[in-house]
């Protein structure tokens, strides 16, 4: 009986190791939920940021690169440090910062590595690396900071800064970390995609405190991180700056394209700032100086500012209107019974000598013509229906749309339709004579001075435009942009329409409404003056142009706001330009003086009352840029524009 | 045939050890005396000295001298509550230089060689309540001192010659009023306990309603009136013995036991880390020296106490299969051997061997994969630690030496 008992115990010790090994069955084989555990515990994604593209200019030369920095990082427990004093001075830090600096690295982990000191120079580093052998428990990472060598185009090209709370819930596909760089403006922003290349991704095993104990399964699942793609702009640095120089205490922009391309050959938006002082570790203290600034240097005006074109949209009333047939080139008007004023000009003009004086009452009655060049009796309903074609007409100048440049932010402006008209109005309640102003490019006309830009192009063409943008090869030059910047655009009007108009374009810069001395020797430039009116103050000058006059290399639009007169302050500033790419130098050193210690920053005394309206209200402000009070960045010159070298004949826009 | 299965043993546990403390980015030899496995193949050398003492003493002499070995052990579970150092809040261990010894591990030794040489006199029989008393009381003699020296984990480990009794005649009523009582315990743990009395009670009036009336005597009903007591006075006292009696560390482990999600970073960080790294093991496991989970951290007391981690992690399920599969036939050969023994003594030594292995792979394999509290005793043969190594070698090859008369090898 007794004996049997071994049986018992046997069966007894079997037992438990079967019960044990079917619980391991089950642990190891049937329930992977712990295999996955495991991985998660031990094994953790180190991300590898890869470098961000650089942005090149047409020839080359670097408008932004990164510049290798260092973040200090230390590790509390490894930490030896002879003499904290003669530590302190090598760090630059006071007792009291390193000691702050300490305990929060060792409140975070005393195992693992915490900042120490964050985007260290090269030279700062080099200094500090030859004496860290002294000290242990430091570590550096090397890191990289948008470094712009050319101190130009901040706001074409933008900015990169920490993405932020918003843009990290709304991120569609998750890709962006708390702590990541995103371009946040301009460029950088429109280009974020190739710019910011692919991260790469790292495991390594950690033990139970976080150290890092080695790459796992010798890196066999890592991806390499892929440095971003490089942008080729056609961007003409030198240019750039000089305009920069030209605009100097000034507010507006100047945007130049290549005619041919479609290139943008500089983007100036004024007042504008260094972008280095963005990509410092001083950002937020920067940035929220210029935000204060009441010349608003973060707006990117030439694609965000609008304003009315003034007389420079006579050019394109007038190549419609020869392409209607409403007028010859011949065509010769009265001034009497029209409600506008015209500036002396000798009598019986043309159309060219309408563009080279800018004769308002010429394009009143062009106007006047192409509303009614349709067989309704009724002028309600032909000022309507003529309308509506102008409106299609106008649009394919890329008027009151956007024209899809390659940057965020472009506004459409506006260009008025007959709908427009009949919800301000009422249906049949409006008339020629009711918006007649937008003959001359007033009324409730909007653009940006990237579209006149764009018209200069238009003229310099004779009736074709490529889509301005600013890059023109991605990865590699001319390799990879959006098949949309290569394609042509016909505005639908014939070649031999635009002479005339480039006739009186060329008369207005030689002895028309362009002040004397923006002539360039040598160089044959046809322009185009415009006076935007602006109930705020000083009425705003534009200029558009393009030269040479057969075979254009540049056209060119320039906006300085509270310039009054388009030939005294816009023209000099394109001439300049234009002559310094054509011939790469300046020899209208009297000029190149005269606009860079001109100033025409608006002085802004407390909100004034709005001046009572000389014309039909327009629904919209003038100019719906912001009011722009003075304050401190440059000591403001309040001195009235006067024209170097007054000429009899001279007129403005209106 | 032993000697094969426990050479294997010790192999696989001094390579584990290694895989339990090995780093790769310090990529120390096997042979590195300054970690755990270089002191393991120490420890192994040492042992081998001990074996071939063991070998060649007198197998008379373990008989002869069963009761001083028992006096030296007590003697030594006395001298370390005074001299002993403190290691983890308990006052177990003599220190010379870099190694510890732990007397509680030797004592099981002397308490089998004791309890052996007691029931070898002629006459002894356990259905006989002063012989159970005096085998209770070799028993707890040195259990008691253990748990003055805050080991209760070891203490726990003299359960295990309740086995050797009930194969030397000990009346079954014993191992199975232990079986109750644990699994009472563990249902009140579980189970509401308004629910167990009634079902002890209904228990109760079952039992005595299948009784046949022939056998409703007095004696009979009193028994089950009294087992039924018994039983609800346990349940109502599992709270008092959780929350008064044991240390709040041992309180969690049990209540870990029960749910170990309760508190996975606390209490449950043990039991929840060892068993995702047995799990992440699958199949085949990680492969030597690869396991992660085990190798950095995770998983405390891996070299000791969770060796069996580092074997479930890196060799699988296959890795544990044999593992487990080692001891079940160890044992199985054990009690087989010691059924063969001519004279009582070596006998009743066999079972108390095979009992005291059997409890501590029981305890330890149970407690890393979650089917047992968390106990800190050591995984025979393979653990690392000299003491348990030295002890659980010693007491099996005197076992083997004794077998060895009755075949006629070694003897002198």
């Amino acid at each position: 009986m007794i004996e049997n008992r071994k049986y018992i115990i046997i069966s007894v010790f079997c037992l438990i190791g079967l019960v044990y090994l079917s619980r391991l069955f089950y642990l190891q084989i049937l329930d992977d939920s712990y295999s996955l555990e495991s991985s998660s515990n031990s094994i953790k994604r180190v991300i590898e940021i890869p470098y961000r593209g650089q942005i090149y200019d047409r020839n080359g030369k670097l408008i932004v690169f990164n510049t290798p920095v260092y973040d200090l990082y230390v590790t509390p427990k490894k930490v030896y440090i002879p003499d904290t004093a003669a530590f302190c001075r090598l760090m630059n830090l006071e007792r009291t910062e390193f000691d702050s600096i300490m305990a929060n690295a060792k409140a975070y982990s005393p195992v693992k590595p915490s900042l120490f000191l964050r985007q260290l120079s090269k030279e700062d580093f080099a200094r500090i690396q030859d004496a860290l052998v002294d000290y242990r428990g430091f570590e550096h990472v090397t890191s990289s900071m948008r470094t712009y060598p050319a101190h130009t185009m901040a706001n074409a090209v933008g900015y990169v800064s920490e993405v932020s709370k918003k843009q990290l819930d709304e991120q569609e596909t998750p890709y962006y970390r708390q702590g990541d760089y995103i371009g946040q403006s301009g460029l950088e922003k429109q280009y974020e995609s190739v710019l910011r290349g692919r991260r790469g991704i790292k495991f390594v095993m950690q033990n139970v405190r976080g150290v890092v104990k080695g790459s796992w399964k010798n890196g066999a699942f890592d991806t390499l991180a892929v440095a971003g793609a490089n942008l080729y702009t056609g961007i003409d640095v030198e240019i750039q700056q000089y305009a920069d120089t030209l605009m100097q205490n000034k507010v507006g922009s100047v945007v130049a394209i290549e005619p041919a391309t479609g290139q943008i050959l500089c983007m100036v938006s004024a007042p504008t700032y260094d972008p280095n002082i963005l990509s410092s570790r001083y950002f937020s203290k920067n940035y929220a100086k210029l935000a204060r600034n009441p010349y608003k240097p973060l707006i990117n005006r030439p694609v965000s500012a609008s304003y009315r074109p003034g007389s420079t949209f006579k050019l394109i009333q007038a190549v419609i209107a020869l392409q209607d047939g409403v007028i010859s080139p011949a065509s010769a008007f009265s001034h009497a019974g029209v409600p506008m004023k015209c500036h002396g000009h000798p009598g019986g003009i043309h159309l060219d000598g309408a563009v080279q004086y800018s004769c308002n009452p010429y394009f009143y009655h062009v106007f006047r013509r192409m509303l009614y060049n349709n067989e309704e009796r009724n002028t309600f309903v032909a000022s309507a229906r003529g309308l509506e074609d102008w409106h299609e007409r106008v649009s394919k100048f890329g008027i009151g749309q956007k024209l899809g440049v390659d940057l965020p932010s472009e506004l459409k402006g506006n260009l008025p339709g007959a709908d427009y008209y009949d919800k301000i109005y009422g249906e049949k309640r409006w008339k020629f004579s009711t918006i007649y102003s937008l003959s001359i490019g007033e009324g409730e006309l909007l653009i940006n001075p990237l579209k006149m830009a764009n018209v200069a192009a238009i003229m310099a063409n004779r009736g074709w435009f490529y889509t301005p943008h600013l890059v023109s090869g991605i990865g590699k030059p001319g390799q990879g942009i959006d098949p949309k910047y290569l394609e042509k655009h016909e505005v639908g009007i014939d070649a031999k329409h635009f002479e005339p108009v480039v006739e009186g374009m060329q008369m207005a810069v030689e002895h028309g409404t362009v002040m004397g001395l923006a002539r360039i020797p040598g160089i044959v430039m046809c322009g185009k003056t415009g006076t935007s009116q602006n109930r705020k103050g000083d009425d705003h000058s534009i200029f558009v142009a393009f030269a040479p006059r057969e075979n254009p290399k540049i056209a060119i639009a320039v906006f300085v706001e509270n310039g009054k007169w388009g030939g005294s302050a816009a023209a000099p500033v394109a001439s300049l330009i234009i002559e310094r790419y054509l011939k790469r130098r300046v020899d209208n050193k009297r000029l190149d003086e005269y606009i860079k210690s001109k100033s025409f920053l608006p002085v802004i005394e407390p909100p004034q009352k709005p001046a009572p309206p000389k014309k039909p209200e327009p629904p919209k402000d003038t100019a719906r840029k912001p009011m722009i009070v003075r304050s401190q960045p440059r000591p403001v010159l309040r001195t009235e524009p006067q024209p170097l070298n007054p000429k009899p004949g001279q007129t403005s826009g209106n | 045939m032993t000697l094969m299965l426990y050479i294997a043993c010790v192999l696989m546990g001094w390579l584990n050890v290694y895989a339990a403390v090995y780093s790769p980015e310090s990529q120390t030899s096997l042979f590195d005396m300054s970690t755990n496995a270089g002191k393991q193949l120490m420890w192994i050398g040492t042992t081998v000295l001990l074996i071939i003492a063991i070998l060649v003493i007198n197998y008379r002499f373990w008989d002869t001298f069963a009761f001083v070995i028992y006096g030296l052990t007590i003697l030594s579970l006395l001298l370390v509550l005074v001299a002993g150092s403190n290691v983890n809040g308990s006052r177990s261990w003599f220190k010379f230089g870099a190694f510890s010894i732990q007397p509680a591990e030797f004592a099981k030794l002397g308490t089998a060689l004791a309890l052996a040489r007691y029931i070898d006199y002629p006459g002894v029989n356990l259905n006989k309540l002063k012989d159970q008393l005096w085998c209770a009381g070799i028993i707890a003699l040195p259990a008691v001192l253990i748990i003055a020296s805050n080991e209760t984990g070891s203490m726990l480990v003299f359960a295990s010659f309740i086995i050797m009794l009930y194969r030397e005649g000990l009346p079954g009523i014993y191992p199975l009023i232990g079986i109750v009582v644990v699994t009472l315990f563990i249902l009140t743990l579980i189970v509401p306990k308004l629910y167990l009395f009634i079902a002890i009670l209904a228990l109760g009036g079952i039992t005595f309603f299948l009784t046949p009336h022939y056998q409703r005597s007095v004696q009979n009903v009193l028994a089950i009136v009294v087992s039924a007591v018994a039983m609800i006075a346990i349940v109502a006292g599992v709270d008092f013995f959780v929350n008064d009696v044991l240390q709040p560390h041992q309180q969690n482990r049990i209540r870990v036991l029960i749910n170990p999600a309760a508190d996975p970073l606390g209490a449950g960080w043990n039991v929840t880390q060892a068993k995702i790294a047995i799990g992440s093991g699958r199949m085949s496991g990680k492969g030597f020296l690869e396991g992660t989970q085990t190798k950095f951290d995770f998983v405390p007391e891996q070299s000791t106490d969770f060796i069996f981690c580092t074997i479930g992690e890196e060799h699988g399920f296959v890795g544990s299969l044999i593992v487990v599969g080692l001891f079940v036939m160890l044992l199985c050969r054990i009690v087989l051997l010691a059924e063969k023994q001519r004279t009582r003594f070596a006998r009743v030594y066999g079972y108390a061997v095979a009992g005291i292995i059997f409890f501590h792979v029981m305890i330890n394999i149970g407690m890393t994969i979650g089917l047992m509290p968390v106990i800190g005793i050591p995984l025979p043969f393979f653990s690392y630690g000299g003491s348990s190594l030295w002890s659980f070698s010693i007491l099996l090859f005197i076992f083997l030496k004794l077998d060895s008369r009755r075949v006629g090898m070694f003897t002198r």
